[in-house]
């Protein structure tokens, strides 16, 4: 299998089309005949990372990779940044508003989940260059489809 | 416990996925935080929610859930009947609340989501 690459761009509060990049993400990896525990896997936590690009920053980018080993997701935003990483990656941490949680977000778990579904995650952000994150699940031979 | 039965159990009415009727779910798990859903929630599992916007079916769809019972009477709009078709997810609306909806499924059987 040849390494494949997609770029989405994500908008900032749009909350109508939040979602389309994961379920294309999710798309992609069933036709390429992914084990579908690995695909679910990754589109949780791509979602999860584009609900925050949506909800927490100005806007920015999901990138997919398939290589023969390592599925990755690489969610980048324009900031305004986390200013403790370390805070924010608490389960139940929020400063999600009201609205963001009467649509179901903001519970704190976003980053919890995005670490629960990844075999690494790389959390890397500042106040001024935004957030980057690497959401990275190991294929076995046998999870690779074709 | 078969995606019929769930109708039949709630006296709810179907808004979309008339050939998963006849497909089974093996827990229940009732939420209002999409997150917590994402976190506790496999496969084959019914989702009971009280909220009617696209993230619910988002996050089914993200989680390979096949069926959500919306609670307290609430109706989806139809961009969101749309996405649950296009995604294979039956919607189903019961008049119970939550907790009524959640209690009348347990004592017929269908138990919760174990979470470890
Ligand atoms: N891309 C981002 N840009 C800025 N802040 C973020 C971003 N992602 C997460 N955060 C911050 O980290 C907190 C925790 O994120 P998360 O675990 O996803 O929970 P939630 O999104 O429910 O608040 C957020 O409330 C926010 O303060
Ligand atoms: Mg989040």
């Amino acid at each position: 299998m040849e390494d494949i690459k997609y770029v989405f761009d994500v908008k900032k509060d749009d909350f109508v089309r939040a979602g389309e990049t994961s379920s294309k993400v999710k798309k992609i990896l069933r036709e390429l005949g992914i084990d579908s525990s690995i695909i679910r896997k990754i589109s949780i936590a791509a979602y999860e990372a584009e609900m925050n690009i949506v909800i927490h920053s100005t806007g920015g980018q999901i990138v997919l990779e398939i290589t023969p080993g390592v599925i990755r997701i690489t969610a980048n935003d324009r900031g305004p940044g986390i200013a403790d990483v370390e805070l924010a990656m608490k389960e139940g941490y929020s400063t999600a508003t009201d609205r963001v949680r009467e649509m179901g977000f903001g519970a704190g778990m976003g980053l919890p989940n995005m670490k629960r579904c990844s075999d690494r995650l790389y959390v890397t952000s500042s106040e001024g260059t935004g957030t980057h994150i690497v959401i990275e699940v190991d294929l076995k031979a046998g999870e690779q489809g074709e | 416990m078969k995606i019929c039965e769930v109708k039949e159990v709630l006296n709810a009415e179907l808004l979309c996925g008339d050939e998963l009727l006849e497909n089974e779910v093996s827990y229940a798990f009732g939420s209002d935080l999409m997150s917590d859903v994402l976190a506790f929630v496999k496969g084959k599992t019914l989702l009971l929610t009280g909220l009617t916007n696209q993230q619910v079916v988002r996050t089914a769809e993200m989680a390979d859930l096949s069926a959500i019972v919306f609670v307290r009477g609430k109706k989806p709009g139809e961009d969101i009947v749309q996405l649950a078709t296009e995604k294979d997810i039956a919607l189903l609306l019961t008049r119970d609340t939550m907790y009524t909806a959640s209690g009348k499924l347990y004592s017929n059987g269908l138990e919760g989501v174990s979470i470890d």
